[in-house]
């Protein structure tokens, strides 16, 4: 262990070391917020310029202006690539100029619309947030759950069956009552991989794929059966889920802004404060980092693992039921949009520290947004703005190719020495 | 001529403390320079720089006169530096020949490894300079003592002139430290130079040339080894005068409160590593085993902790059978474990300080409340044990692993010790620690011993077993061959116990016993 932890250098890391005070005050006040920003906004700009590079490449358009000259294939390139990228900005973030005009002349329809592009981007960030603080979790107690998407899915189902077949009860029953069987659904299918893990030691990454599978299979068959909505002729949907269950959205349509966002954030500060200042949060930490050490002070490793596989999968099994009880109001087969093998990305790029976790989530929500409208306002396909998104994942994940693009100063090769300077293994 | 290796000026800050202050240090051909200092004196720190693995602050280095930067490992090598580190960089399931090449690989026609070419050079260097090894050897079959070697032929083998060796003797079994010496002085007797890291002062009036102390990051003074002795050496390190003699009054012991009977213990290749072993630690004892690692201690301590399962036999605590019960409970009942291996059990490395101080008591008043962690409660105690027990770091919130080697020690000393106990179980419990805290750890576990604790030493150190043990157990092939009260052995006798050859008739020491410090 040890070394890799120490070796790894991202924002989340970052970002935590300055919120949770890992390190003496002087060292934290030395460093500004330039330096905690530069590597993920040089990120950002890179994928850009190399998302910018494709466009042009990719673009019909472009070639047949060439034809005509160079001038002509130059400029309808430049022109091409400003308009997908501001609508790629003004479809994440908001047109400022429609914003200050619906604040000076406009009611409040006007502004809420004017602002809608920046909450849309916070109701697409809201299960990666949960996906992300399950994998996050996760990896805190040494454990690669890669069964998000499955417990994802089998949360959803879980929360859509609570929430259609009970009727009659009060928004305050059902509603919660409905995203903890989500919870729930996603606990049972994490624990599993878990219990494997624990008691025979088979490796969970084995088991959560095969988990999937069968998550897959098994909500399929749900939906054309059981909880298939009548009338649609086996169209895999469910019926629609009763309003006292549905999370609720804070304005009219088309604004879709919800409360889960919200219970999203209120998450991620509970699993920060469990894993942060809790006896539990302590033993998985110590399990996922020193198993050993864990043994020595008595932990109950088994227990642990248990525990924090059901953890992950109840926070994925959140992410489903969001999606459900909030955004879709039924399920549908294509529920997910690779959010459980995002989340895994998302832990990584926020240092599996929660407050990193929403941040990634966050860029990964206004990338999301953005692409969709850059989408619909140019001819430009989606797979450019998936490769985009996955180029700025590549070089804030690998900091080390930015900063000698950028020739940065490596901020800390200290690093790598400190386990010399300990000593004490034989062997 | 130049000396060959020359610092000036060397400063390295880290946060909340000035490692290294404008250090000087000059090292001549064919020299063995002794560094010496207190635990977090900014040895390691110092000797990281000179091997690029550290920038300094300030400060120049200077090879044959040349000055040079050294930016990374493979800069210092071209320099002709290398170094030995206490953690070996070896890879378990390749070959002795493997290990040396990797880095630097002849290849003949057709793109195929050298092998034989490599072999046959290591054959060289290890008749050149006495370093016995077997190229063909596994490195995973090979002791302790043996890897080092490999790890110094590796830094031959790309002609370093200069070797630096932190700690080298922390991992070796005092004989194989003899070897090691030997090593050393054919090397500089062919013209190498050498930078010995110990605290051993023995170690270092017999085998070095000459001696630079720091402390505190700071160059205090140079002694020469033909006139020190090893009292003023301690002072020099610590600062004050240090008691090399443990003090210990004869005292009655109690109550047993650890018998073991007949206990059984095999390894994980279920190989029997204690063999019926049977014994009992009274009150207010100490009980020393003493051994050439590698006897079953290990397993004997782990089973007894409850790392590891029994096979059969009965291991039991003030009357109360512990066979294989989990570690906890065992803890509970009132024990405390120094574990030998201090990183791989004994510390999370990188969470701070004041989680690791409360890793076995993190769960129970006051440093939790029902399930919420009371930090301030745990970083008051910490606070505490920092200044009882001198553990240098900046600050509670300092993860362990940046902490120096001793002071990671005192980490666990300090947790042990602090807890009401009836039983300590320590494993080389100043395995790399500095004289002055050798005196004091020793202090303290008389103390325990005093107050009516039990006490379970393990420990290779010889000397450190007969100072502070009340009786000694010499364990040899897994089983006890001697049982013995500390006053009435000399210590040749003991030695040949170690060695597993039980004399006609164990020797008493002649008169008055002069005790033999560890250090
Ligand atoms: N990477 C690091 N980050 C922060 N502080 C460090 C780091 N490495 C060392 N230190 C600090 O610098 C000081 C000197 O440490 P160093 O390891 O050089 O001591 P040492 O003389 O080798 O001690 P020991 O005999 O215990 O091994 C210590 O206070 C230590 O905590
Ligand atoms: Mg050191």
């Amino acid at each position: 262990m040890g070394k890799k932890d120490l070796e790894k250098q991202d924002i989340g890391k970052t970002i935590l070391e300055e919120l949770t005070g890992g390190e003496p005050k002087e060292k934290r006040q030395k460093r500004g917020i330039w330096k905690i920003l530069q590597i993920p906004a040089l990120a950002i700009l890179t994928g850009l310029i190399i998302g910018a590079v494709l466009i042009m490449a990719t673009s019909f358009d472009v070639y047949d202006a060439f034809k005509v000259s160079l001038w002509k294939g130059l400029g309808t390139a430049f022109a091409e690539v400003g308009e997908a990228y501001l609508a790629l900005i003004t479809g994440s973030l908001g047109n400022p100029v429609e914003i200050v005009q619906a604040l000076l002349y406009g009611d409040a329809l006007d502004f809420r619309n004017a602002i809608n592009p920046i909450l849309e981007s916070l109701v697409q960030s809201t299960p990666y947030i949960f996906a992300g603080l399950a994998c996050a979790l996760g990896f805190r107690a040494g454990l690669f759950n890669i069964g998000v998407e499955g417990q994802l899915f089998i949360g959803a189902a879980a929360a859509t069956f609570v929430g259609y077949s009970l009727t009659g009860l009060p928004p305050y029953i059902h509603m919660p009552l409905a995203f903890l069987a989500g919870a729930l659904g996603g606990a049972l299918w994490g624990m599993v991989p878990g219990l494997l893990k624990a008691t025979t030691g088979g490796h969970e990454v084995i088991n959560c794929i095969m988990m999937n599978y069968i998550a897959y299979r098994f909500t399929t068959f749900l939906l054309t059966g059981p909880m298939s909505r009548p009338g649609t002729g086996g169209m895999p949907v469910s019926p629609i889920i009763e309003k006292s269950a549905q999370i609720p959205q804070f304005f009219k349509t088309p604004i879709r802004f919800h409360l889960g966002f919200f219970i999203a954030l209120a998450f991620a500060a509970l699993v920060w404060w469990v894993l942060f200042k809790t006896t539990l949060g302590l033993n998985l930490r110590t399990v996922g980092t020193n198993p050993r050490a864990a043994k020595y002070a008595g932990m109950n490793i088994i227990a642990t693992t248990i525990i924090g596989m059901a953890a992950s999968g109840a926070l994925a099994g959140m992410a489903g039921a969001n999606e459900v009880l909030a955004v879709n109001r039924s399920m549908a087969i294509g529920l997910s949009a690779g959010y459980g093998f995002d989340s895994i990305a998302l832990a990584l790029l926020g240092n599996s520290h929660p407050v990193g976790v929403i941040f990634a989530a966050l860029l990964f929500g206004v990338l999301k947004n953005g692409a969709t409208k850059m989408m619909v306002v140019s001819t430009i396909p989606i797979d450019i703005v998936t490769i985009l998104q996955a180029v700025i994942l590549i070089f804030v994940a690998a900091p080390a190719i930015i900063r000698s693009v950028y020739r940065l100063k490596q901020p800390k090769v200290e690093a790598a020495a400190i386990m010399l300077s300990g000593w004490g293994g034989v062997k | 001529m130049a000396p060959i290796l020359q610092l000036k000026g060397i400063t390295k800050q880290f946060p909340g403390v000035l490692a290294n202050d404008h250090i000087d240090l000059t090292l001549n051909q064919g020299e063995i320079l002794a560094l010496l200092g207190e635990n977090g004196a900014g040895k390691t720190t110092l000797m990281n720089i000179l091997y690029g693995l550290y920038q300094p602050d300030e400060g120049e280095i200077l090879v044959n006169g040349e000055k040079i930067t050294i930016h990374s490992p493979t800069d210092a090598i071209n320099a002709g530096i290398g170094m030995v580190h206490q953690h070996f960089m070896l890879i378990p399931v390749f070959t002795v020949t493997e290990n040396v090449m990797l880095g630097s690989e002849p290849v003949k026609a057709g793109d195929f490894l050298d092998r034989p070419k490599t072999a046959a050079k290591i054959m060289e260097i290890s008749s050149q300079y006495k370093l016995e090894v077997d190229p063909n050897d596994y490195v995973k079959d090979l002791p302790v003592g043996v890897q080092q070697r490999v790890e110094i032929i590796k830094l031959l083998y790309r002609e370093a002139n200069i070797l630096i060796f932190d700690e080298p003797t922390a991992v070796l079994t005092p004989q194989e430290a003899d070897d090691l010496f030997v090593i050393m002085r054919s090397l500089v007797k062919q013209g190498k130079s050498i930078i010995f890291i110990t605290h051993k002062l023995r170690e270092v009036l017999d085998v070095a040339d000459r001696i630079m102390v720091i402390r505190r990051g700071a160059v205090v003074g140079e002694a020469d080894p033909k006139q020190a002795n090893r009292n003023k050496l301690a002072e020099m390190m610590v600062g004050r005068e240090v008691n090399l003699v443990v003090e210990k009054d004869i005292k009655k012991p109690g109550d047993v409160i650890l018998s073991i009977k007949d206990l059984v213990v095999t390894d994980q290749f279920k190989q029997v590593m204690v063999d019926k072993v049977s014994f009992e630690v009274h009150a207010g004892q100490i009980l020393g085993i003493a051994g050439v690692q590698g006897n079953g201690q290990t397993e004997l301590v782990e089973a007894i902790t409850g790392l590891r399962k029994s096979v059969s036999g009965e291991i039991k605590f003030k009357g109360q059978s512990i066979l294989n019960e989990p570690p906890r409970k065992i803890t509970e009942l009132g024990s405390a474990h120094v574990p030998e291996d201090r990183q791989a059990d004994g510390l999370v490395l990188p969470f701070p300080v004041a989680e690791n101080l409360v890793l076995c008591t993190y769960y129970k008043e006051p440093f939790s409340r029902g399930v919420v962690l009371q930090y301030e409660k745990i970083l008051e105690n910490s606070e505490k044990l920092v200044q009882d027990f001198d553990i240098r770091t900046p600050s509670s919130l300092t993860t362990v692993g940046s902490l120096s080697g001793g002071n990671q020690q005192k980490v666990i000393i300090a947790r042990e010790l602090s807890r009401p106990i009836e039983l300590l179980v320590a494993s080389q419990p100043t395995r790399g620690l500095d004289v002055g805290s050798i005196e004091y750890i020793h202090k303290r576990i008389v103390q325990k011993r005093d107050e009516g604790c039990a006490v379970l030493l393990v420990s290779p150190e010889l000397d450190e077993v007969i100072e502070l043990s009340d009786r000694i157990a010499v364990m040899y092939r897994g089983k006890i061959i001697a049982l013995l009260e500390a006053e009435e052995v000399a210590k040749e006798t003991l030695g040949l116990l170690m060695a597993g050859i039980v004399p006609d008739k164990i020797e008493k020491p002649q008169g008055q016993r002069v005790v033999e410090t560890t250090f």
